[in-house]
């Protein structure tokens, strides 16, 4: 059951090669995916440009005298009104806060999606169910309290209080990932741990978690993409030295003072997104099934 | 329900503890954050604060500034303008391809591949790309003047009437790859039988897609629907990226204006009083559909 996406397409069967069918099906996607492709051509060929030749030339042709300048400047010199230090920063406070959130949300998520799944006990089913709808309360409700609890903790504007904060706002969602992955797995296997003496924490780790490795995978690669691509969470519980990645990009690029050198903002964008971007390249089918499987299960 | 019993324990509460303890993260988070801060909010957005928060109660005092503020009435105009576009077209153009995708198609991966790695990319990684294609000088509207077009217009990101559309056209490109997805993995859940049964009946595959598909998929749907309303109503990176609510004010989002009073206006009531009223929004369309999923019907 949990490969119920894309197992094989199911429509009508094909007739003929070139059917006026056929092409208007090919053509409708060839034109849509150039459509998607358009700006991350642009993003590339921009990057690789003189400042000179992006004035006089236009968006779509490609640089004449590649340059990787551009790139070097984003990363180690662009400023961002504060200072001139590129996104360099920027990357290993992502790195920083990334790392140890995606680590703590999906364990906790885990731990608590196992609970749910299968040692129901008396509540959980509404605080579950509070979790999830409370996924769909607009960050900026909570956002001002969250200032306070973290200030009274001695943790805001540190990393730590960061961590702290995406993984409460990613436990909705995980929670319902591994509590939904936990409950397809036979029950047998929960029942004839408990018969042979097995306790909470051994079942967790001696049989869910092996068996799970591939819910796990799929977790991390929401995880790391979405704590990635923040940007309100940065800019509200952090100071200027520990933002993110995507804060620094934004402050780079509409940064008003000075020439606006478009090379470096669309180079500083591309490092921005390459994280994710690898990620979503190598993991493909992996990424489209924790989408599809926490949203359509759910 | 409970599938665990510990037989012959003395206490209920100490049944089952272990799971009772590895429950206590979600219990807090659900509790204290979900439930207490936004009734926290709420309960503040009835105050006078200002660049603290305080407890001088001043009734429906912040409301009524709320909705006599230029700013607050267009990004409420905004967000209902972007809403509906970011609806209607996010499901029609992502169901429409989900439904070429089914086809058979050769390069199905490839396709889906291309069509959903916008959706992996920051807000910020959108604002700005599209605020560079939509550049008047360099971007879309030069080069369709350079092929001799003269007169060609196409500047949303500095034309405050059109500015929505901008943020719309960077928000489907970065969205509707999702709805597809989603949409997409429906159709593979629709049984075989279907469309033997109706290919044999001669309904003609679009029919079937229309009239038999779609009412089938009826809770992909909505499930797609709840998480796409629910980003729309939070948009806020995509705008401050792009526009950063120009020219003027006339991209402001609701969003936007939260933070903006709470942060940088050091307008803590303001803040409170418009995030209670996205609260309200949200939980319009929310508690209805809750109702249905948890409520309505019995488990197990």
């Amino acid at each position: 059951m949990a490969d119920i996406a894309f197992d094989g397409p199911r429509g009508s069967k094909p007739r003929h090669r070139l059917s006026g069918r056929n092409i208007m099906i090919y053509g409708t996607l060839i034109v849509v995916a150039l459509y998607y492709l358009i700006p991350l051509y642009v993003m590339v060929m921009t990057s690789l440009k003189g400042l000179p030749e992006i004035r006089v030339g236009n968006i779509f042709s490609p640089p004449v005298e590649a340059t990787f300048e551009p790139w070097v400047k984003a990363w180690s010199q662009a400023c961002t009104g504060l200072n001139c230090e590129g996104l360099q920063r920027g990357f290993w406070n992502s790195v920083r806060i990334t790392v140890p959130s995606v680590f703590l949300s999906i364990l906790i998520a885990s731990i608590n999606g196992y609970a749910l799944a299968n040692w129901r006990f008396r509540g959980a089913e509404f605080f579950f169910a509070i979790l999830m709808i409370g996924a769909f309360i607009p960050y900026q409700v909570m956002i001002y309290p969250m200032v306070i609890l973290l200030r009274e903790l001695g943790l805001y504007g540190s990393l730590t209080g960061l961590v702290l904060v995406h993984t409460v706002f990613g436990m909705p969602i995980l929670t319902l990932l591994f509590r939904n992955y936990f409950a397809t797995l036979p029950e047998e296997l929960f029942k004839a741990a408990r018969v042979d003496g097995t306790g909470f924490w051994g079942i967790y780790f001696r049989i869910m978690l092996p068996l799970s490795l591939p819910i796990f995978v799929v977790a991390v690669i929401l995880q790391v993409t979405g704590i990635w691509n923040d940007f309100l969470f940065g800019v509200v519980y952090t100071k200027p030295e520990y933002y993110p990645m995507t804060v620094q990009l934004n402050n780079i690029v509409n940064t008003t003072t000075g020439v606006r050198e478009y090379n470096v903002n669309m180079a500083a964008t591309i490092l921005t997104g390459l994280v994710p971007l690898l990620i979503y390249f190598v993991s493909g089918r992996l990424f489209v099934r924790g989408i599809a499987a926490g949203a359509v299960k759910g | 329900m409970a599938k665990a019993n510990g037989s012959g324990r003395p206490s209920r509460l100490f049944r089952n503890l272990n799971a009772k303890i590895a429950a206590i993260p979600m219990i807090l988070t659900a509790m204290v954050v979900f439930v207490g801060f936004s009734l926290w909010t709420v309960v503040y957005s009835f105050t006078k604060s200002g660049l603290l928060p305080r407890r001088d109660f001043i009734g429906l005092t912040q409301y009524e500034r709320l909705w006599s503020n230029a700013k607050w009435l267009i990004s409420i105009q905004n967000l209902v303008i972007f809403g509906a576009c970011m609806l209607i077209f996010s499901f029609v153009i992502g169901f429409v391809l989900a439904c070429l995708l089914d086809q058979k198609v050769r390069f199905e991966g490839v396709f889906r591949t291309v069509l959903l790695y916008p959706f992996a990319l920051s807000f910020v990684v959108t604002g700005v790309v599209w605020q560079w294609i939509l550049n008047p000088d360099f971007g879309f509207q030069s080069i369709v003047r350079a092929t001799g077009w003269e007169s060609f217009t196409f500047d949303p990101l500095n034309n405050g009437k059109i500015v929505m559309l901008g943020v719309v056209i960077a928000a489907l490109w970065q969205g509707t790859g999702f709805v597809m997805v989603l949409l997409l993995a429906g159709l593979r859940g629709v049984d075989d039988e279907i469309w033997k049964a109706t290919r044999i009946d001669g309904v003609p595959a679009w029919k079937t897609y229309l009239f038999v598909v779609v009412p089938m998929l009826r809770p992909v749907f909505i499930t797609a629907l709840v998480i796409v309303t629910a980003g729309i109503v939070k948009v806020y990176d995509l705008v401050v990226a792009q526009t950063n609510g120009g020219p003027g004010i006339s991209s402001e989002v609701p969003a936007k204006y939260v933070y903006d009073q709470m942060f940088l206006n050091q307008n803590l009531g303001q803040g409170f009083a418009a995030s209670t009223m996205m609260l309200v929004t949200v939980a319009i369309i929310i508690i209805p559909w809750a109702y249905l999923e948890f409520g309505g019907r019995k488990r197990g």
